[in-house]
């Protein structure tokens, strides 16, 4: 009877009408993704077995041992954080002016043709952008025979292509759209009479810009940092198709260890660590700006 | 202010410039009468999209791409309306973590989700074919139909709603004929972007398409042989014109859906 009377509550609330109605999307999501991804962290703690695309199930640590114990993974590991940290900071700094100029200086009616504009780019074929990259980096590419024309170089430039530098640079405009919506969308947000009040106390446009804008922004430059930061931890193509496979990430080397090797449980120890890592350190980047988004909540 | 703005606007002219440079070189080298990707350009020919027209592997990777997309997109949208739907009118426990764990793909690597599915798909005893790729697609393609409908939902004007409440309809010929007409251009939108996500979509079809081969996985394959190249960039030409028409329409459609529910245009697609 009791019972029966807290499943009708239940059953007329709103928790009940909203879970009912996103359940379908929520059993998609926990079996494609909660159920995998669980999985993955499951065999990270077994035993690789000698039997094809199979794993022991007995527990261990020794996966994760082996990672900290093989210089060659660390080293693919920081090399990995490294690039993306380098992206992330590239791509935010280079991608906050533009955002700025489209929010502040261009008039309201063309601010969507300049979004659009924007997002262009990134919606056409990833490798084939990667690969174009490639073509303007290369040995006979388009700087190169650029500068040998106007007879700057007389050799080709060969610090251009299979370095670190070729991948951020591609990945720095994969993700350009991705920092630049955030940032804009914030900037959006911000009450253009505070900036008006700030000059008429007689601050400085650039102290304006360092008290009122820049503050009041940071939430959308945290959530561009956040979501240019993670995928290109585990970025694949680009090492693949830049580097030559010559300078790997973290994503070839888990790639390789898991269906290569056919050693699921070290690749599946592997994502892990690096997931781990760029949790981290995305945990600690949003707790040392926490004041500002704070600041906005209230 | 003038003097800072015209610095600003150069540079952002500039980085425009950036943006565009390698989707500029696409069609000067499909149509350049060479094999070398490489200035100066040799001439102009058609050979390449000939080329390309005749090859039958191609025809087949297209066909695959186009059955997986349509399908995600399809999947990725009904998913993405019951999603942005239930947060947009309900509150409920667990809300936040729930809308964390369906937006999540958002921002893990793809390397991750297409492995771990992998796994667990493979351990299951499902074979590998375009069925998986899908699975993976509509994964992904859901939060980014759910963004743009739940901007859709949320320009939405309750009392609507109670007005037809109160004159008498349930609660699903409400949202048949009142708030699904409103959203309509949200989701042909969400379609859209869905289905242009998916045909672009590579390390997912790499990994779980089996011997069925994508439209991308396909180009992967390509970039390996030099002489191959030219017709990729046919290709990718033919592609870039049809991404600018499916988007200027979805960009149509999502402008237009604002104006129908009178909001205000904040502009993007995410």
């Amino acid at each position: 009877m009791h019972e029966r009377g807290w499943w009708e509550r239940f059953r007329r609330s709103e928790d009940a009408a909203g879970l009912a109605l996103i359940s379908p999307t929520l059993i998609v999501g926990l079996a494609l993704l909660a159920a995998p991804l669980g999985l993955m962290v499951i065999y990270s703690f077994l035993t690789d077995s000698s039997v094809p695309a199979s794993v022991e199930w007995v527990f261990t640590l020794e996966n994760y041992r082996a990672i900290f114990a093989e210089r060659l993974y660390t080293a693919i590991l920081e090399r990995s954080l490294y690039v993306s940290v380098l992206v992330t900071a590239v791509t935010v700094l280079l991608a906050f002016p533009v955002a700025y100029y489209v929010s502040f200086h261009v008039a309201p009616n063309r601010k969507s043709l300049w979004l659009f504009l924007i997002t262009i780019p990134f919606w056409t074929s990833y490798l084939i952008r990667v690969f174009l990259w490639k073509v303007i980096l290369g040995y006979n590419g388009v700087v190169n025979s650029g500068l040998k024309t106007l007879g700057l170089i007389d050799d080709p430039l060969s610090f251009l292509l299979y370095n670190v530098n070729s991948i951020v640079i591609t990945l720095a405009h994969a993700y350009a759209p991705f920092a630049i919506l955030p940032i804009f969308v914030a900037l959006e947000k911000i009450d253009r009479s505070l900036l008006e009040a700030g000059q008429d106390l007689g601050e400085s446009r650039l102290m304006t810009f360092w008290r009122v804008t820049l503050p009041l922004a940071m939430p959308g430059v945290v959530a561009a940092v956040l979501i240019v930061l993670i995928p290109t931890v585990g970025d694949y193509v680009t090492p693949e198709v830049i580097g030559g496979g010559k300078i790997p990430m973290i994503a070839n080397l888990i790639q390789n260890r898991m269906l290569g090797l056919d050693n699921r449980p070290l690749g599946a120890a592997l994502a892990v660590v690096a997931m781990a890592a760029v949790g981290l350190l995305s945990l600690a980047f949003v707790l040392a700006n926490r004041r500002f988004l704070k600041k906005n909540a209230r | 202010m003038k003097s800072n703005g015209f610095g600003l606007k150069t540079y952002a002219i500039l980085y425009l410039v950036f943006l565009y440079a390698p989707i500029v070189l696409l069609p000067l080298f499909a149509f350049n009468d060479a094999t070398i990707i490489s200035f100066p350009l040799r001439g102009f020919t058609t050979k390449w999209f000939e080329a390309m027209a005749a090859d039958t592997t191609l025809r087949t990777a297209l066909t695959n791409s186009l059955i997986v997309a349509v399908t995600s997109a399809v999947a990725a949208t009904v998913l993405g309306i019951f999603a942005a739907r239930a947060s947009t009118r309900y509150d409920f426990r667990g809300k936040g973590p729930i809308m964390g764990l369906i937006m999540l793909p958002l921002v893990l690597p793809d390397i991750l989700i297409s492995l771990s599915l992998l796994m667990v798909l493979l351990g299951v005893g499902f074979t590998l074919n375009l069925g998986t790729v899908i699975m993976g697609h509509t994964l992904v393609c859901t939060p980014f139909a759910i963004a743009i409908l739940t901007a859709s939902f949320n320009s939405l004007d309750r009392s609507l709603e109670e007005a037809a409440y109160d004159l008498g309809e349930g609660k699903w010929s409400t949202f048949r004929l009142v708030i699904l007409p409103l959203v309509t251009p949200g989701i042909v939108s969400a379609l859209l972007i869905s289905f242009t996500i998916s045909l672009d979509e590579f390390i997912i079809a790499f990994f779980l398409a089996g011997n069925q081969v994508t439209l991308p996985v396909y180009i992967y394959s390509m970039l390996r042989f030099p002489k191959n190249i030219p017709v990729i960039m046919a290709l990718g030409t033919l592609l870039v014109a049809f991404s600018i028409i499916l988007l200027t329409l979805a960009e149509y459609y999502r402008r237009r859906g604002i104006a129908k529910t009178g909001g205000k245009d904040t502009g993007g697609f995410l």
